[in-house]
Protein backbone atom coordinates (compact mmCIF):
# COMPACT_ATOMS: atom_id res chain seq x y z
CA UNK A 1 0.00 0.00 0.00
CA UNK A 2 1.42 3.23 -1.13
CA UNK A 3 2.00 6.19 1.61
CA UNK A 4 -1.11 7.79 0.35
CA UNK A 5 -3.29 5.32 0.67
CA UNK A 6 -1.89 4.49 3.77
CA UNK A 7 -2.99 8.23 4.66
CA UNK A 8 -6.41 7.84 2.97
CA UNK A 9 -7.03 4.92 5.14
CA UNK A 10 -6.31 7.32 8.77
CA UNK A 11 -8.55 10.16 7.21
CA UNK A 12 -10.79 7.49 6.09
CA UNK A 13 -12.32 7.27 9.81
CA UNK A 14 -12.69 10.68 10.23
CA UNK A 15 -14.62 11.56 6.73
CA UNK A 16 -16.93 8.69 7.28
CA UNK A 17 -17.32 9.19 10.84
CA UNK A 18 -19.04 13.15 9.83
CA UNK A 19 -21.23 10.94 6.80
CA UNK A 20 -23.13 10.00 9.97
CA UNK A 21 -24.93 12.46 11.43
CA UNK A 22 -25.07 13.37 14.45
CA UNK A 23 -27.66 11.78 16.32
CA UNK A 24 -28.62 10.03 13.48
CA UNK A 25 -27.59 6.49 13.73
CA UNK A 26 -27.03 4.44 10.18
CA UNK A 27 -29.58 1.73 11.22
CA UNK A 28 -31.88 4.69 11.34
CA UNK A 29 -31.02 5.61 7.78
CA UNK A 30 -30.32 2.95 5.79
CA UNK A 31 -32.83 0.18 7.54
CA UNK A 32 -33.55 -3.07 5.56
CA UNK A 33 -37.25 -1.61 3.54
CA UNK A 34 -37.23 1.89 4.12
CA UNK A 35 -38.91 3.56 1.78
CA UNK A 36 -38.48 7.28 2.55
CA UNK A 37 -34.39 8.56 2.81
CA UNK A 38 -33.94 10.57 6.17
CA UNK A 39 -31.30 12.93 5.26
CA UNK A 40 -28.10 12.89 6.76
CA UNK A 41 -25.89 16.42 7.38
CA UNK A 42 -23.53 15.25 4.93
CA UNK A 43 -23.68 16.38 1.12
CA UNK A 44 -25.50 14.12 -0.92
CA UNK A 45 -24.40 14.26 -3.98
CA UNK A 46 -27.06 11.29 -5.42
CA UNK A 47 -29.84 10.61 -3.71
CA UNK A 48 -32.30 7.05 -4.83
CA UNK A 49 -35.29 6.69 -3.20
CA UNK A 50 -37.45 3.62 -3.19
CA UNK A 51 -36.11 2.50 -6.32
CA UNK A 52 -38.01 -0.53 -8.11
CA UNK A 53 -36.19 -1.32 -11.44
CA UNK A 54 -37.75 -4.40 -13.61
CA UNK A 55 -36.53 -6.07 -16.68
CA UNK A 56 -40.39 -6.49 -18.46
CA UNK A 57 -41.83 -8.25 -15.68
CA UNK A 58 -38.99 -9.04 -13.33
CA UNK A 59 -38.35 -6.57 -10.66
CA UNK A 60 -34.52 -6.54 -10.06
CA UNK A 61 -34.67 -3.72 -7.98
CA UNK A 62 -36.88 -3.43 -4.72
CA UNK A 63 -37.89 -0.64 -2.99
CA UNK A 64 -33.98 0.61 -2.69
CA UNK A 65 -32.89 4.11 -0.86
CA UNK A 66 -29.71 5.55 -0.23
CA UNK A 67 -27.65 8.55 -0.30
CA UNK A 68 -24.39 9.00 -1.83
CA UNK A 69 -22.05 11.69 -0.14
CA UNK A 70 -19.79 13.79 -2.33
CA UNK A 71 -16.66 12.93 -2.22
CA UNK A 72 -16.62 10.09 -1.26
CA UNK A 73 -15.73 6.55 -2.62
CA UNK A 74 -19.21 4.02 -2.22
CA UNK A 75 -18.76 0.82 -3.19
CA UNK A 76 -22.00 -1.45 -4.21
CA UNK A 77 -21.05 -5.11 -3.53
CA UNK A 78 -23.22 -8.59 -3.36
CA UNK A 79 -23.53 -11.19 -5.56
CA UNK A 80 -24.13 -11.38 -9.35
CA UNK A 81 -27.71 -10.90 -10.05
CA UNK A 82 -27.98 -9.03 -7.07
CA UNK A 83 -29.09 -5.58 -9.03
CA UNK A 84 -25.53 -3.64 -7.90
CA UNK A 85 -24.82 -2.91 -11.62
CA UNK A 86 -28.19 -2.35 -12.56
CA UNK A 87 -28.66 0.24 -10.12
CA UNK A 88 -24.99 1.57 -10.93
CA UNK A 89 -26.59 1.73 -14.56
CA UNK A 90 -30.07 3.03 -13.63
CA UNK A 91 -27.51 6.46 -11.80
CA UNK A 92 -26.88 7.85 -15.40
CA UNK A 93 -29.72 6.26 -17.10
CA UNK A 94 -27.76 3.63 -19.24
CA UNK A 95 -30.24 1.31 -18.74
CA UNK A 96 -32.41 3.50 -20.95
CA UNK A 97 -31.06 1.59 -23.87
CA UNK A 98 -32.20 -1.51 -23.39
CA UNK A 99 -35.99 -2.57 -24.32
CA UNK A 100 -38.61 -3.06 -21.77
CA UNK A 101 -37.31 -1.87 -18.66
CA UNK A 102 -38.82 0.22 -16.26
CA UNK A 103 -38.55 2.59 -13.11
CA UNK A 104 -40.29 3.70 -10.24
CA UNK A 105 -38.94 5.85 -8.28
CA UNK A 106 -36.70 8.81 -7.83
CA UNK A 107 -33.02 9.34 -8.44
CA UNK A 108 -31.76 12.63 -7.70
CA UNK A 109 -28.29 14.60 -8.75
CA UNK A 110 -28.28 17.42 -7.15
CA UNK A 111 -31.54 17.30 -5.27
CA UNK A 112 -33.21 16.97 -9.09
CA UNK A 113 -34.98 14.35 -10.62
CA UNK A 114 -32.72 12.63 -13.67
CA UNK A 115 -35.68 10.59 -14.60
CA UNK A 116 -37.88 13.61 -15.11
CA UNK A 117 -39.67 14.20 -18.43
CA UNK A 118 -37.14 16.88 -20.19
CA UNK A 119 -34.34 15.68 -18.32
CA UNK A 120 -31.26 16.08 -21.34
CA UNK A 121 -29.97 12.87 -20.80
CA UNK A 122 -26.35 13.41 -22.91
CA UNK A 123 -25.80 16.72 -19.98
CA UNK A 124 -26.78 14.07 -17.64
CA UNK A 125 -24.02 11.72 -18.85
CA UNK A 126 -21.78 14.09 -19.04
CA UNK A 127 -21.92 14.94 -15.14
CA UNK A 128 -21.96 11.48 -14.50
CA UNK A 129 -19.42 9.71 -16.78
CA UNK A 130 -19.17 5.76 -16.73
CA UNK A 131 -15.93 3.33 -16.74
CA UNK A 132 -16.42 -0.11 -17.87
CA UNK A 133 -15.17 -3.10 -16.59
CA UNK A 134 -13.51 -4.05 -19.66
CA UNK A 135 -11.28 -1.42 -20.79
CA UNK A 136 -12.95 -0.34 -23.95
CA UNK A 137 -10.53 2.77 -25.64
CA UNK A 138 -12.00 3.60 -29.35
CA UNK A 139 -9.20 2.56 -31.69
CA UNK A 140 -7.88 6.17 -32.42
CA UNK A 141 -4.56 7.73 -30.91
CA UNK A 142 -4.07 8.04 -27.44
CA UNK A 143 -4.58 12.09 -27.48
CA UNK A 144 -8.26 11.12 -29.95
CA UNK A 145 -9.62 9.13 -27.13
CA UNK A 146 -9.56 11.38 -24.57
CA UNK A 147 -10.05 14.40 -27.19
CA UNK A 148 -13.56 12.60 -28.38
CA UNK A 149 -15.93 13.95 -25.68
CA UNK A 150 -14.85 17.11 -25.40
CA UNK A 151 -14.68 17.71 -29.19
CA UNK A 152 -18.49 16.28 -29.82
CA UNK A 153 -19.50 18.32 -26.73
CA UNK A 154 -18.19 21.50 -28.13
CA UNK A 155 -15.90 22.19 -24.63
CA UNK A 156 -13.28 23.85 -26.09
CA UNK A 157 -12.88 27.08 -28.10
CA UNK A 158 -9.18 26.68 -29.71
CA UNK A 159 -6.67 23.41 -30.39
CA UNK A 160 -4.41 24.75 -27.14
CA UNK A 161 -7.38 24.67 -24.78
CA UNK A 162 -8.19 20.75 -25.96
CA UNK A 163 -4.91 19.95 -25.57
CA UNK A 164 -4.69 21.36 -21.96
CA UNK A 165 -7.65 19.44 -21.23
CA UNK A 166 -6.46 16.49 -22.67
CA UNK A 167 -2.80 16.57 -20.67
CA UNK A 168 -4.73 17.89 -17.70
CA UNK A 169 -7.05 14.53 -18.08
CA UNK A 170 -4.23 11.95 -18.49
CA UNK A 171 -2.53 13.49 -15.58
CA UNK A 172 -5.60 13.22 -13.66
CA UNK A 173 -6.03 9.30 -14.37
CA UNK A 174 -2.16 9.21 -13.09
CA UNK A 175 -0.89 7.94 -17.12
CA UNK A 176 0.87 11.54 -18.73
CA UNK A 177 4.19 10.36 -17.87
CA UNK A 178 3.65 6.85 -19.43
CA UNK A 179 2.08 8.21 -22.73
CA UNK A 180 3.20 11.81 -23.21
CA UNK A 181 5.88 11.43 -25.84
CA UNK A 182 3.24 8.77 -27.47
CA UNK A 183 0.27 10.80 -27.72
CA UNK A 184 -0.36 10.21 -31.46
CA UNK A 185 0.08 6.44 -31.12
CA UNK A 186 -2.62 4.10 -31.18
CA UNK A 187 -4.33 3.91 -27.81
CA UNK A 188 -4.61 -0.47 -28.23
CA UNK A 189 -1.07 -0.27 -28.69
CA UNK A 190 -1.31 0.57 -24.40
CA UNK A 191 -1.31 -1.95 -21.90
CA UNK A 192 -4.69 -3.27 -20.29
CA UNK A 193 -3.72 -1.22 -17.24
CA UNK A 194 -3.12 2.01 -19.01
CA UNK A 195 -6.06 1.66 -21.96
CA UNK A 196 -8.56 1.56 -18.37
CA UNK A 197 -6.38 4.73 -17.05
CA UNK A 198 -7.08 6.13 -20.52
CA UNK A 199 -10.73 5.33 -20.13
CA UNK A 200 -10.81 6.93 -17.21
CA UNK A 201 -8.85 9.79 -18.24
CA UNK A 202 -11.40 10.07 -21.30
CA UNK A 203 -14.13 10.14 -18.76
CA UNK A 204 -12.67 12.97 -16.82
CA UNK A 205 -12.01 14.87 -20.01
CA UNK A 206 -15.83 16.26 -19.93
CA UNK A 207 -15.51 16.95 -16.25
CA UNK A 208 -17.69 15.07 -14.70
CA UNK A 209 -19.07 15.14 -10.91
CA UNK A 210 -19.52 11.73 -10.22
CA UNK A 211 -17.50 8.79 -11.77
CA UNK A 212 -19.33 5.48 -12.00
CA UNK A 213 -16.90 2.48 -12.27
CA UNK A 214 -18.18 -0.76 -12.93
CA UNK A 215 -15.99 -3.79 -11.78
CA UNK A 216 -13.02 -1.05 -13.94
CA UNK A 217 -9.77 -3.56 -12.44
CA UNK A 218 -11.58 -7.35 -12.81
CA UNK A 219 -9.71 -7.38 -16.28
CA UNK A 220 -6.47 -6.64 -14.77
CA UNK A 221 -3.18 -7.92 -13.14
CA UNK A 222 -2.85 -6.94 -9.73
CA UNK A 223 -0.37 -4.56 -10.29
CA UNK A 224 -2.46 -2.87 -12.98
CA UNK A 225 -5.33 -2.87 -10.20
CA UNK A 226 -3.24 -1.25 -7.41
CA UNK A 227 -3.29 1.92 -9.62
CA UNK A 228 -6.17 2.26 -10.37
CA UNK A 229 -7.40 1.85 -6.49
CA UNK A 230 -4.62 4.45 -6.16
CA UNK A 231 -6.32 6.49 -8.48
CA UNK A 232 -9.62 6.17 -7.24
CA UNK A 233 -8.61 7.39 -3.66
CA UNK A 234 -6.89 10.13 -5.46
CA UNK A 235 -10.00 11.17 -7.71
CA UNK A 236 -12.35 11.49 -4.49
CA UNK A 237 -11.08 14.52 -4.04
CA UNK A 238 -12.67 16.07 -6.98
CA UNK A 239 -15.18 13.70 -7.94
CA UNK A 240 -17.88 11.32 -6.14
CA UNK A 241 -16.90 7.60 -7.12
CA UNK A 242 -19.42 4.95 -6.81
CA UNK A 243 -18.40 1.33 -7.85
CA UNK A 244 -19.07 -1.76 -8.26
CA UNK A 245 -16.51 -4.63 -7.01
CA UNK A 246 -16.71 -8.45 -6.54
CA UNK A 247 -13.64 -7.95 -4.77
CA UNK A 248 -14.60 -7.52 -1.18
CA UNK A 249 -10.89 -6.72 -0.46
CA UNK A 250 -10.71 -3.80 -2.70
CA UNK A 251 -14.06 -2.43 -1.37
CA UNK A 252 -12.98 -2.73 1.81
CA UNK A 253 -9.40 -1.16 0.98
CA UNK A 254 -10.99 1.89 -1.06
CA UNK A 255 -14.26 2.38 -0.48
CA UNK A 256 -15.90 5.15 2.51
CA UNK A 257 -18.74 3.57 2.00
CA UNK A 258 -20.56 0.38 1.29
CA UNK A 259 -24.08 -1.13 -0.32
CA UNK A 260 -24.61 -4.93 -0.02
CA UNK A 261 -27.50 -5.79 -2.34
CA UNK A 262 -29.16 -8.97 -2.09
CA UNK A 263 -31.51 -10.53 -4.72
CA UNK A 264 -32.32 -6.82 -5.59
CA UNK A 265 -33.16 -5.68 -2.13
CA UNK A 266 -30.08 -3.16 -0.27
CA UNK A 267 -29.64 -5.18 2.72
CA UNK A 268 -27.11 -2.73 4.77
CA UNK A 269 -25.43 0.63 3.67
CA UNK A 270 -22.94 1.93 6.22
CA UNK A 271 -19.32 3.09 6.52
CA UNK A 272 -16.88 0.27 5.21
CA UNK A 273 -15.52 0.04 8.45
CA UNK A 274 -18.26 -1.10 10.06
CA UNK A 275 -19.47 -2.81 7.28
CA UNK A 276 -16.09 -4.79 7.55
CA UNK A 277 -15.72 -5.12 11.20
CA UNK A 278 -19.00 -5.49 12.77
CA UNK A 279 -21.69 -5.16 9.97
CA UNK A 280 -25.28 -4.43 11.54
CA UNK A 281 -27.20 -7.51 9.60
CA UNK A 282 -26.14 -11.22 9.56
CA UNK A 283 -26.89 -11.62 6.12
CA UNK A 284 -24.26 -9.23 5.41
CA UNK A 285 -21.77 -10.73 7.66
CA UNK A 286 -22.27 -14.21 6.37
CA UNK A 287 -21.47 -12.48 2.64
CA UNK A 288 -18.70 -11.17 3.82
CA UNK A 289 -17.56 -14.11 5.86
CA UNK A 290 -17.85 -16.44 2.81
CA UNK A 291 -20.50 -18.25 4.53
CA UNK A 292 -23.42 -17.53 1.53
CA UNK A 293 -22.93 -16.00 -2.06
CA UNK B 1 -22.40 -26.57 2.08
CA UNK B 2 -18.37 -26.42 1.55
CA UNK B 3 -16.99 -26.05 5.11
CA UNK B 4 -14.75 -22.35 4.55
CA UNK B 5 -11.21 -22.50 3.97
CA UNK B 6 -10.86 -20.28 7.30
CA UNK B 7 -12.74 -22.85 9.05
CA UNK B 8 -9.80 -25.37 10.19
CA UNK B 9 -7.69 -22.36 11.06
CA UNK B 10 -9.73 -20.70 13.31
CA UNK B 11 -10.38 -24.44 14.72
CA UNK B 12 -6.97 -24.31 15.68
CA UNK B 13 -6.32 -21.02 16.73
CA UNK B 14 -9.07 -22.07 19.65
CA UNK B 15 -7.34 -25.33 20.14
CA UNK B 16 -4.10 -23.25 20.46
CA UNK B 17 -6.03 -20.40 23.04
CA UNK B 18 -7.84 -23.08 25.11
CA UNK B 19 -4.53 -25.28 25.84
CA UNK B 20 -2.40 -22.30 26.93
CA UNK B 21 -5.10 -21.08 29.08
CA UNK B 22 -5.09 -24.57 30.53
CA UNK B 23 -1.86 -24.19 31.59
CA UNK B 24 -1.87 -20.70 32.43
CA UNK B 25 -4.80 -21.77 34.86
CA UNK B 26 -2.80 -24.97 35.77
CA UNK B 27 0.34 -22.63 36.60
CA UNK B 28 -1.74 -20.32 39.01
CA UNK B 29 -3.31 -23.09 40.99
CA UNK B 30 0.18 -24.98 41.50
CA UNK B 31 2.12 -21.95 42.48
CA UNK B 32 -0.94 -21.25 44.98
CA UNK B 33 -0.38 -25.01 45.97
CA UNK B 34 3.54 -24.84 46.42
CA UNK B 35 3.03 -21.44 48.84
CA UNK B 36 0.70 -23.63 51.20
CA UNK B 37 2.42 -26.46 50.70
CA UNK B 38 5.80 -24.68 51.20
CA UNK B 39 6.41 -27.21 48.29
CA UNK B 40 9.86 -26.40 46.32
CA UNK B 41 9.58 -28.95 43.44
CA UNK B 42 6.08 -28.00 42.81
CA UNK B 43 7.08 -24.46 42.87
CA UNK B 44 10.55 -24.91 40.79
CA UNK B 45 7.95 -27.08 37.99
CA UNK B 46 5.62 -23.63 37.60
CA UNK B 47 8.50 -21.67 36.83
CA UNK B 48 10.51 -24.10 34.23
CA UNK B 49 6.48 -24.41 32.36
CA UNK B 50 6.82 -20.91 32.09
CA UNK B 51 8.83 -21.08 29.21
CA UNK B 52 6.42 -23.08 27.15
CA UNK B 53 3.60 -21.14 28.05
CA UNK B 54 6.06 -18.15 26.83
CA UNK B 55 6.13 -20.06 23.58
CA UNK B 56 2.31 -21.10 23.04
CA UNK B 57 2.21 -17.21 22.98
CA UNK B 58 4.33 -16.39 20.24
CA UNK B 59 2.63 -19.53 18.62
CA UNK B 60 -0.77 -18.12 18.88
CA UNK B 61 0.48 -14.81 17.71
CA UNK B 62 2.31 -15.98 14.60
CA UNK B 63 -1.05 -18.20 13.77
CA UNK B 64 -3.27 -15.14 14.41
CA UNK B 65 -0.83 -13.28 12.06
CA UNK B 66 -1.16 -15.94 9.17
CA UNK B 67 -5.06 -15.86 9.44
CA UNK B 68 -4.87 -11.96 8.97
CA UNK B 69 -2.44 -12.73 5.72
CA UNK B 70 -3.62 -15.98 4.07
CA UNK B 71 -7.48 -15.51 4.71
CA UNK B 72 -8.53 -12.09 5.11
CA UNK B 73 -11.13 -12.83 7.81
CA UNK B 74 -13.82 -9.88 8.31
CA UNK B 75 -16.10 -9.49 10.38
CA UNK B 76 -16.87 -11.72 13.40
CA UNK B 77 -14.26 -13.65 11.80
CA UNK B 78 -11.56 -10.98 11.84
CA UNK B 79 -12.65 -9.82 15.76
CA UNK B 80 -11.92 -13.20 16.79
CA UNK B 81 -8.83 -13.73 15.35
CA UNK B 82 -7.75 -9.61 16.47
CA UNK B 83 -9.08 -10.73 20.09
CA UNK B 84 -6.86 -14.21 20.18
CA UNK B 85 -3.91 -11.91 19.15
CA UNK B 86 -4.73 -9.79 21.99
CA UNK B 87 -5.47 -12.43 25.07
CA UNK B 88 -3.05 -14.66 24.48
CA UNK B 89 -0.07 -11.90 25.82
CA UNK B 90 -2.64 -11.71 28.86
CA UNK B 91 -2.73 -14.98 29.21
CA UNK B 92 0.95 -14.84 29.22
CA UNK B 93 1.11 -12.09 31.64
CA UNK B 94 -1.37 -14.26 34.10
CA UNK B 95 1.26 -17.20 33.99
CA UNK B 96 4.20 -14.85 34.78
CA UNK B 97 1.99 -13.72 38.25
CA UNK B 98 1.70 -18.41 38.58
CA UNK B 99 5.72 -17.72 38.13
CA UNK B 100 5.93 -14.83 40.75
CA UNK B 101 3.61 -16.78 43.04
CA UNK B 102 5.68 -19.54 42.82
CA UNK B 103 8.90 -17.62 43.60
CA UNK B 104 7.57 -16.26 46.74
CA UNK B 105 7.11 -19.67 47.85
CA UNK B 106 10.30 -20.88 47.29
CA UNK B 107 11.31 -17.37 49.77
CA UNK B 108 8.82 -18.18 52.28
CA UNK B 109 10.62 -21.71 52.63
CA UNK B 110 13.58 -20.48 53.41
CA UNK B 111 11.76 -18.42 55.71
CA UNK B 112 11.65 -19.51 60.04
CA UNK B 113 8.07 -21.41 59.75
CA UNK B 114 5.03 -20.02 62.66
CA UNK B 115 6.21 -16.71 62.38
CA UNK B 116 3.00 -15.72 60.62
CA UNK B 117 0.63 -17.98 58.26
CA UNK B 118 -2.57 -16.31 55.84
CA UNK B 119 -4.77 -19.00 53.77
CA UNK B 120 -5.43 -17.00 50.41
CA UNK B 121 -7.15 -20.26 49.48
CA UNK B 122 -10.62 -18.48 49.16
CA UNK B 123 -8.90 -15.67 46.75
CA UNK B 124 -7.46 -18.12 44.88
CA UNK B 125 -10.55 -20.28 44.13
CA UNK B 126 -12.50 -16.87 43.02
CA UNK B 127 -9.55 -15.74 40.67
CA UNK B 128 -9.12 -19.43 39.68
CA UNK B 129 -13.15 -20.32 38.45
CA UNK B 130 -13.01 -16.30 36.95
CA UNK B 131 -9.70 -17.35 34.86
CA UNK B 132 -11.98 -20.53 34.04
CA UNK B 133 -14.96 -19.36 33.47
CA UNK B 134 -13.31 -16.23 31.02
CA UNK B 135 -11.91 -18.25 28.99
CA UNK B 136 -14.48 -20.91 28.31
CA UNK B 137 -16.60 -17.32 27.74
CA UNK B 138 -14.05 -16.63 24.88
CA UNK B 139 -14.19 -19.78 23.14
CA UNK B 140 -18.11 -19.75 23.39
CA UNK B 141 -17.66 -16.02 22.24
CA UNK B 142 -20.23 -15.30 25.13
CA UNK B 143 -20.79 -11.94 26.51
CA UNK B 144 -23.29 -12.01 28.90
CA UNK B 145 -20.87 -14.85 31.13
CA UNK B 146 -18.26 -11.98 30.24
CA UNK B 147 -20.10 -9.50 31.97
CA UNK B 148 -20.74 -11.96 34.81
CA UNK B 149 -17.34 -12.76 34.88
CA UNK B 150 -16.03 -8.93 35.32
CA UNK B 151 -18.58 -8.13 37.39
CA UNK B 152 -16.80 -11.13 40.19
CA UNK B 153 -13.68 -9.04 39.82
CA UNK B 154 -14.84 -6.78 43.01
CA UNK B 155 -15.27 -9.74 44.78
CA UNK B 156 -11.76 -10.62 44.33
CA UNK B 157 -10.85 -6.81 45.25
CA UNK B 158 -12.78 -6.79 48.81
CA UNK B 159 -11.19 -10.42 49.33
CA UNK B 160 -7.66 -8.51 48.45
CA UNK B 161 -8.77 -5.54 51.25
CA UNK B 162 -9.65 -8.22 53.63
CA UNK B 163 -6.53 -10.43 53.98
CA UNK B 164 -4.16 -7.01 53.36
CA UNK B 165 -5.78 -5.48 56.65
CA UNK B 166 -5.68 -9.16 58.01
CA UNK B 167 -2.18 -9.31 56.98
CA UNK B 168 -1.06 -5.97 58.35
CA UNK B 169 -2.79 -6.95 61.98
CA UNK B 170 -0.64 -10.16 61.85
CA UNK B 171 2.63 -7.87 60.67
CA UNK B 172 1.90 -5.13 63.06
CA UNK B 173 1.53 -7.94 65.99
CA UNK B 174 4.66 -10.11 64.93
CA UNK B 175 7.99 -7.88 64.12
CA UNK B 176 9.76 -11.00 63.63
CA UNK B 177 7.13 -11.85 60.48
CA UNK B 178 7.94 -8.37 58.64
CA UNK B 179 9.86 -10.25 55.99
CA UNK B 180 7.52 -12.80 55.20
CA UNK B 181 4.24 -10.40 55.61
CA UNK B 182 5.91 -8.22 52.81
CA UNK B 183 6.19 -11.66 50.98
CA UNK B 184 2.45 -12.65 51.12
CA UNK B 185 1.32 -8.86 50.64
CA UNK B 186 3.10 -9.15 47.13
CA UNK B 187 0.95 -13.10 46.63
CA UNK B 188 -2.14 -10.95 47.30
CA UNK B 189 -1.34 -8.51 44.92
CA UNK B 190 -0.37 -11.24 42.27
CA UNK B 191 -3.15 -12.62 42.42
CA UNK B 192 -5.25 -9.91 42.54
CA UNK B 193 -3.39 -8.31 39.14
CA UNK B 194 -4.39 -11.92 37.61
CA UNK B 195 -8.68 -10.86 38.49
CA UNK B 196 -8.13 -7.65 36.63
CA UNK B 197 -6.40 -9.62 33.45
CA UNK B 198 -9.30 -11.73 33.42
CA UNK B 199 -11.36 -8.61 33.28
CA UNK B 200 -9.30 -7.45 30.01
CA UNK B 201 -10.07 -11.33 28.63
CA UNK B 202 -14.02 -10.48 29.45
CA UNK B 203 -13.36 -6.87 27.73
CA UNK B 204 -12.10 -8.38 24.47
CA UNK B 205 -15.18 -10.98 24.09
CA UNK B 206 -17.65 -8.84 24.52
CA UNK B 207 -15.63 -6.64 21.73
CA UNK B 208 -15.21 -9.99 19.49
CA UNK B 209 -18.91 -10.95 20.30
CA UNK B 210 -20.89 -7.38 19.65
CA UNK B 211 -17.89 -5.19 18.11
CA UNK B 212 -18.72 -3.47 21.30
CA UNK B 213 -15.31 -1.44 23.13
CA UNK B 214 -16.20 -1.66 26.64
CA UNK B 215 -12.54 -0.84 27.81
CA UNK B 216 -11.89 1.88 30.59
CA UNK B 217 -15.33 2.35 30.08
CA UNK B 218 -17.12 2.66 33.76
CA UNK B 219 -19.54 0.00 34.47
Amino acid sequence: MSVKMEEEQRQKAAVASEVAAPGVSTEQRFSIGQTSRQRSEAPVKMGVDNLNFYYGKSLALKAVSLDVTSNLVTAFIGPSGCGKSTLLRTLNRMNDVIHGIRVDGRIELDGEDIYAPGMDVVLLRRRVGMVFQKPNPFPRSIFDNVAYGLRINNMTRHRSELAERVEESLRAAAIWDEVKDRLKDSAMDLSGGQQQRLCIARALAVKPEVVLMDEPTSALDPMATQKIEELIVELKQNYTIIIVTHNMQQAARISDMTAFFWLGELIEYNQTEKMFTNPDQKMTEDYITGRFG
Amino acid sequence: MRARLIEPELARLREKLQTMANAAEQAIQSAVRALHDLDSDLADSVIFDDDAIDRMELDIDQACVDILVLKQPAASDLRFVISAARVAPVLERIADHAVNIAKLALSLKRMPLDNLEMDVSGMTAVVQSMLIDGVSAFLAGDPERAQATITRDDEVDSLYDRHYAELIQKMKANQAALEQGVQWAFVLKHLERIADYVTNICEQIVYMARGQVIKHTIW
